[in-house]
């Protein structure tokens, strides 16, 4: 604001630091991770949900929210939704498990053969609402018992069981399996623990290895999506393109943004967080089931809108969903620590998604003007 | 207006229908660099319609479109872009969530290279926002400011600056004062002066004859999907206007019984 003082508007208000703070939509989050963090450090500070152990628990949960959370973050501030993500999460895990244990084929092939399929699917989603002028909410709810009953069918079919095991096995030496289920900085965590500043086992077969022998790839995908997620959206054209298109579609077309192109992009962007979401769990767990992913997609859409994004599009942050995930985990693994019954764990989420939305419909106001 | 330069766009005999419906019978139209073309008509007399066959988001059915004399034939809206043929539609101009600068290079936003990455160049952005909001006379508290927090006026005058910054020859204004009130119109017919002065040939779609006398160069009336002829600024008072736009008869009749207020 280099140009004539002189011309300043009597009726345009000086704003404050605090005020300016608001416009950030991640503002709620911010206080909603500060809020969940104290809170749990009086119920269960002595728990062990603070130690290393504790840290590595809820940081794993978080960054299962984070990965599909990116994904619905993206998909909503382009104006829509894909309600079809905790079907696909199933459905890519059964793929997985089919092409590489039942069929015996390379686990690299298996993983890549799932990711094309799944984003597929994704833009075919996409297509569809594109095509059909349909509310995605439908489309993508078709998609959602589509998935799932075919995740059910294909492995009942072809090896009469619903649960796939003998992933390990089959993953051993495999050069892309590792970047789902491995771990890295072990020697760190070794170096840490030599210097005696982390705890070790002090008895059994593992006697003198550090309790945290490394970072799951888990959280460097969670992590690495949101650095990249948050980095398309607000630095880059098409992060631009990506607002606009939700924001106000024609408008967006009028001056020649790709609206379409956009959206199935986004839907396959969140077909793709679906799957990696389902390879790294495949391979954690060892075993791939056709009840996996059930409700994800609403557990994906509450840490977004918690996170500033609004369900009507055109407005959010990657950051704020990814804050919202961490309070996701960090209230589902509290609760555990703090000996919570833990279906109320449901209730507790329900609150706070009511909360986090009455809070970030009047933080909209304050930034637009509106009454 | 000297008719020495030729018209940087001509619209001949265009028609256009949908299905069984003529929307437009042939409809000729030229405009000049740094005229302001007024184009009246009462609602449903085809100017939308021709507005968007002129914006390229409608194939006319028959007729030539000449563009700085050669044929046209947009196949979308980005292809009149391109050309310099910018519209602003009344409502859909800027997205309200949209901070200003966001809005303003929507769809040519500026890029900055950082090794191999393609940045949005935010600095760039907000720089030529100020700068073109302060031409245009409208102060904002910064260029992230929502759009949403603008006056009606002021989001049609960052529309109209947007389309001028991009290099806009023929700048298409839809029914841009029909919303507005008194002094945000004031200010819009301002800033439509200021861009004709820049040599930008400016087409203002409206229905009220007293914005059309405050800025129009030359005057075309639709009704019914034709041209009721085009006249000179000076040629016509404003009541022939209104009579043409209403097709005449019965509006005598109307404006008799509410004593000449229309």
């Amino acid at each position: 604001m280099t140009d004539t003082p002189d011309m300043q508007d009597e009726r345009v208000k000086e704003v404050s630091f605090w005020r300016r703070l608001l416009n950030r939509p991640e503002l709620a989050s911010i206080c909603g991770v500060l809020l969940v963090f104290i809170l749990f450090a009086i119920l269960a500070g002595d728990t062990g949900m603070f130690n290393s152990r504790g840290v590595l628990n809820w940081s794993n949960v978080s960054a299962q929210f984070m990965i599909i959370a990116v994904g619905a973050c993206l998909l909503m501030i382009a104006g829509e939704f894909d309600l079809s993500v905790g079907s696909m999460i199933g459905f890519a895990g059964i793929l997985i498990a089919v092409f590489g244990v039942t069929f015996g084929w390379p686990m690299w092939l298996a993983i890549i053969l799932a990711f094309v399929i799944c984003m597929s699917i994704g833009a075919l989603n996409g297509l569809i609402v594109i095509r059909t002028g349909l509310p995605s909410f439908i489309v993508t709810l078709a998609s959602l018992f589509i998935l799932r009953g075919f995740t059910i069918f294909i492995p009942q079919t072809i090896s009469n069981r619903t649960i796939i095991g003998g992933i390990p096995e089959a993953a051993e030496g495999d050069w892309l399996a590792p970047i789902f289920g491995g771990k890295v900085g072990g020697w760190f965590f070794q170096y840490l623990a030599d210097q005696g500043w982390l705890e070790t086992f002090s008895r059994g077969n593992r006697q003198g290895e550090p309790v945290v022998d490394g970072i799951p790839m888990l959280i460097i995908w969670a992590i690495g999506l949101v650095i990249v997620g948050q980095f398309v959206l607000t630095k880059t054209r098409f992060g631009n393109w990506i607002f606009s298109s939700g924001g106000d579609a024609q408008a967006a077309r009028y001056v020649g943004v790709p609206v379409n192109r956009v959206k199935i992009l986004m839907f396959m962007t969140t077909a793709f967080c679906a799957t990696v979401f389902a390879a790294v769990q495949v391979m954690e767990f060892g075993t791939a089931a056709a009840d996996r992913g059930n409700l994800k997609e609403f557990e994906a859409i509450i840490a977004v809108v918690i996170g500033g994004t609004l369900l009507t599009g055109g407005y959010g942050s990657v950051v704020g969903a990814a804050l919202g995930a961490l309070i996701f985990g960090v209230v589902q693994q509290g609760l555990f620590f703090a000996g919570v019954e833990g279906s109320l764990f449901r209730v507790f989420m329900g609150l706070i998604l009511l909360i986090a939305v009455i809070m970030n419909t009047y933080f909209r106001r304050l930034i637009t003007g509106e009454k | 207006m000297t008719t020495e330069h030729a018209p940087i766009i001509e619209m001949r005999n265009i028609e256009k229908h949908f299905g069984s419906v003529i929307a437009l019978a042939g409809v000729s139209v030229d405009l000049f660099p740094g005229e302001c073309h007024c184009l009246l008509g009462d609602n449903g007399a085809g100017k939308s319609t021709f507005i968007k066959t002129m914006s390229g988001v409608h194939k006319p059915t028959a007729g030539e479109i000449r563009f700085e004399g050669k044929p046209l034939n947009f196949a979308d809206p980005r292809d009149a872009i391109s050309a310099g043929i910018a519209t602003v539609y009344q409502d859909l101009a800027m997205i309200p969530l949209m901070s200003v600068s966001r809005n303003f290079f929507m769809g040519n936003e500026p890029i900055r290279r950082v090794g191999p990455l393609k940045i949005f160049d935010h600095e760039y952005a907000n720089r030529v926002t100020m700068e073109e909001m302060g031409k245009m006379g409208i102060n904002l508290r910064g260029p992230d400011q929502a759009v949403g927090t603008l006056s009606g006026g002021e989001r049609q005058t960052v529309a109209i600056a947007r389309a001028v910054h991009f290099g806009a020859k023929v700048l298409i204004l839809d029914e841009p004062t029909s919303a507005l009130g008194v002094r945000q119109t004031a200010n819009v017919l301002a800033t439509v002066d200021k861009v004709r002065k820049q040599g930008i040939g400016v087409v203002f779609i409206t229905h009220n004859v007293r914005h059309a006398m405050a800025v129009g160069d030359r005057f075309t009336v639709l009704n019914r999907g034709k041209t009721l002829g085009t006249a000179q600024r000076g040629q016509i008072t404003p009541e022939e206007l209104q009579d043409l736009m209403a097709g005449g008869q019965e509006l005598v009749a109307l404006e008799g019984s509410l004593g000449g207020t229309v």
